[in-house]
């Protein structure tokens, strides 16, 4: 990919903006300098951009990079490049790695290590608690001070499960203008649980996951943000229970986001039948009618945005008894094809709705400044192509992850990003693209 | 038949040629000679992982008496100390030229894993797979309710029994097995239960549920009433909660003499083994001339010789 980042100008020629506005894009020196290819340098790559969506660069705000501790699954090298071909110019890096990223001398490893690969921006997130252990704050105001800037800060894998731990964090975060996001799981009720608690649970005999886990951890922290006036958001929500608790704190105001995950939207707890551990997901894969409710609060904009929990493991962790694999899937690549599979192609969204919710919004909740920003003159250079013609099956070892736990081998996707540049910069192009860079 | 992993994979016709089999083996172990050559030459391996030596040395039983080589490989390994993984001895297993895997495994859907994710090629034959299923118990209860129940057993189902099944039925396979090939087989199946140890999805599984062994008593004239073991530590201690006390189990649950009384004449008392006297069960009904729980022992051993040989030997009939 070394031979894409040359610092040559760009032109996309008669990309579809947004889905809806015809234009070209020059890119030149890290912006947009003019929706004309008139405009364009001499020496300018030219893309033809017909057929193509071009969108703001995706923003992930929930990836799980493995490193630091865990390179055997995911290197911030691989997984910046697996996010740069989903479409990613931006990734926010869980806590949860070894050692956890709890201090700032962690958080600026993981965020410089992501600027010399230089394929994404790698905002880390860091943890709320020591250790991700709930009980102590780590200090997160030396991360939010730190080179990393970090801003989001989350104990994902685990949930803040103590109110008075979890009311303390957002009332803290409130000084460097932070938010947490919150994995939802209350850890007593989910004791040993393997999957999604309903009929299928009782069917296979495995220990549930029941759907009031989530809620009841929502509904408190929802109540929580509200009494204290800070900003809460949720990871991963799963559940149609969850969808209506955002609904309501919403239309009571409270300042609340929420993001939903592509597998939540496509797959289903029935996937779980035949023990195969690549369906092993935490949250758990839900119901149709939770499957339902997810595509509609997307569409109503109670759920803010989609992001991917990519969670790379190791064959070893995946190949095995269901009680024994780890939880996880990786979604980086797959991620934009689902969207318009589950919402674009149905009519529930426009394309201009994917920009809000995979690039926009992320971007404002981590208040991740260059992205995010209108495809417009003087902007940063940040621009995804989808081609939504491009139908692919997913073939899991297809992947640049180190890791090939995806559980959608063999669907077929309508669509994928074609091209990803980062400050004009080309970080991912299809083959049928890279004989424009030579 | 290549495996036999779950009795919801059985349909009604698959189901009665293991009970009609059954009795065939069960013929045999009458006779002077009991073994039989029919396996010679095949291997059979009991690959338990969680300890269980009733259910070993029944499948053993049943591999011997077939004349098959046994080679029992003891495995023992939880997911806090994980032994040799599940792959590694499916592979070891295919590399020495195993025909059939009895696997007794402490995961649900272990037995599934070994049979359809291409480590090996044998037969798997599940003996218990976490709380999930335990498919030739059920099917040694259906031969045992069948044999006293139904006036000509041969070639018929259990059409017009009521079954109560008494207990945890939340983690039980043997629950999850009988209730499956129960209602395949066209019984009635009463659950008795506190609701916490009920699945969540129990509404919809086609079973009537009574939360008291006198109300199910009351409502249902019942033919054989199944025991559940309980797990005394797992139910209230550690903070689980699924009964206040074993004391309030057995007055609401336990079968004694006077609700043993209150069965039709004809009524049996089965068990799965092994018992919690004095907690499931009391010495009086255990023991009474009612109790098929011993018989149930031993046509466990004809069941598996079934099982065993419609895997292994297909469809020639038993010399």
């Amino acid at each position: 990919m070394s031979d894409l980042a040359t610092n040559r100008p760009v032109v996309i020629t008669g990309a579809s903006l947004y889905g809806d506005t015809k234009a070209d894009l020059v890119l030149v020196d890290g912006v947009i300098a003019s929706l004309s290819a008139k405009d364009a340098p001499t020496d300018a790559v030219t893309i033809d951009g017909t057929g193509l969506i071009a969108l703001p660069g995706l923003v992930d705000l929930h990836t799980h990079l493995r490193e630091p501790g865990r390179e055997d699954a995911e290197t911030i090298a691989s997984g910046s490049l697996s996010a740069a071909r989903g479409g990613y110019v931006a990734v926010h890096a869980m806590a949860n790695t070894t050692p956890t990223a709890d201090t700032a001398g962690v958080v600026e490893q993981v965020w410089s290590r992501g600027l010399e690969i230089g394929l994404v921006d790698v905002f880390p997130v860091g943890a709320v608690t020591v250790g991700l252990g709930g009980t102590q704050l780590s200090e997160m105001g030396a991360m939010a001070n730190s080179r990393a800037k970090v801003r989001v800060f989350s104990d994902d894998g685990k949930c803040v499960h103590d109110p008075v731990v979890m009311r303390r964090a957002l009332e803290y975060v409130k000084s460097f203008d932070g938010v947490i996001a919150q994995h939802a799981q209350d850890p007593r009720l989910t004791e040993g649980a393997q999957m999604h608690e309903g009929f299928v649970s009782g069917d296979l005999g495995l220990t549930g996951w029941p759907a009031v886990a989530e809620e009841s951890i929502i509904a408190r922290d929802v109540l929580l943000a509200e009494h204290v006036g800070s900003r809460v958001h949720i990871c991963h929500l799963s559940t149609a229970g969850s969808v209506e608790i955002i609904r309501w704190a919403k239309s009571r105001g409270i300042n609340v986001t929420a993001e939903a995950m592509p597998h939540h939207m496509l797959l289903t707890d029935e996937s779980v039948r035949g023990y195969d551990p690549r369906f092993k997901v935490n949250p758990p894969l839900r119901t149709q009618a939770d499957v339902d409710a997810l595509h509609a609060g997307l569409a109503d904009g109670t759920i803010d945005i989609v992001a991917t929990d990519h969670a790379p493991h190791p064959d070893e962790d995946k190949d095995c008894e269901w009680a024994s694999a780890a939880f996880g899937m990786i979604g980086l690549e797959t991620a934009v094809g689902i969207v318009q599979k589950t919402m674009v192609d149905t009519g529930l969204i426009t394309w201009r709705d994917v920009a809000r919710v995979m690039s926009e919004t992320p971007a404002s909740i981590g208040r991740d400044e260059a992205h995010g920003r209108p495809l417009a003159k003087g902007e940063p250079a940040n621009v995804t192509l989808v081609d939504p013609k491009a139908a692919w099956t997913v073939e899991p070892t297809a992947t640049a992850s180190r890791s090939n736990n995806s559980p959608f081998g063999g669907i077929e996707l309508p669509g994928r990003a074609v091209a990803t540049f980062l400050r004009g910069r080309a970080t991912h192009v299809d083959p049928r693209f890279e004989g424009a860079f030579s | 038949m290549k495996h036999l992993l779950s009795t919801q994979d059985l349909s009604r016709e698959d189901a009665i040629r293991i009970l009609d089999t059954s009795e065939q083996m069960a013929a045999t172990q009458d006779r002077e000679i009991r073994k039989l050559p029919t396996l010679r030459g095949k291997t059979v391996v009991n690959l338990f992982f969680e300890d269980s030596t009733r259910t070993r040395i029944s499948f053993e039983a049943a591999a011997k008496r077939l004349s098959a080589d046994v080679i029992n490989f003891g495995a023992k390994g939880s997911s806090v100390s994980k032994g040799e993984s599940l792959k590694d001895t499916a592979l070891t297993l295919q590399a020495m030229g195993a025909d059939a895997v009895v696997i007794r495994h402490w995961a649900s859907g272990a037995a599934e894993r070994l049979a359809t994710s291409g480590w090996m090629y044998g037969s798997v034959l599940n003996a218990g797979d976490g709380t999930h299923q335990h498919p030739t118990q059920a099917l040694l209860d259906a031969f045992t309710m069948r044999k006293h129940l139904v006036d000509s057993p041969t070639g018929s189902d259990l059409a017009g029994l009521t079954v109560a099944l008494v207990g945890d039925v939340l983690h039980s396979r043997v629950a999850r097995s009988n209730i499956a090939l129960l209602k395949t087989l066209g019984a009635t199946v009463v659950v008795v239960s506190p609701p916490t140890l009920l699945p969540v999805g129990i509404s919809q599984w086609g079973v009537k549920i009574s939360h008291g062994l006198d109300a199910a008593l009351d409502e249902h004239q019942i033919d054989a009433v199944m025991m559940l073991r309980v797990q005394r530590e797992r139910m209230t201690g550690g903070g689980a909660q699924f009964f206040p006390s074993p004391e309030e189990y057995t007055r609401m649950f336990g079968l004694d003499g006077d609700r043993m009384r209150r069965l039709p004449d004809h009524g049996i008392v089965m068990h799965p083994g092994p018992m919690n006297r004095g907690l499931e069960i009391t010495a009086e009904a255990a023991d009474s001339a009612r109790s098929v729980i011993v018989e149930q022992v031993s046509n466990g051993v004809a069941v598996r010789m079934a099982a065993l040989y419609l895997l292994l030997a297909g469809e020639e009939g038993v010399q």
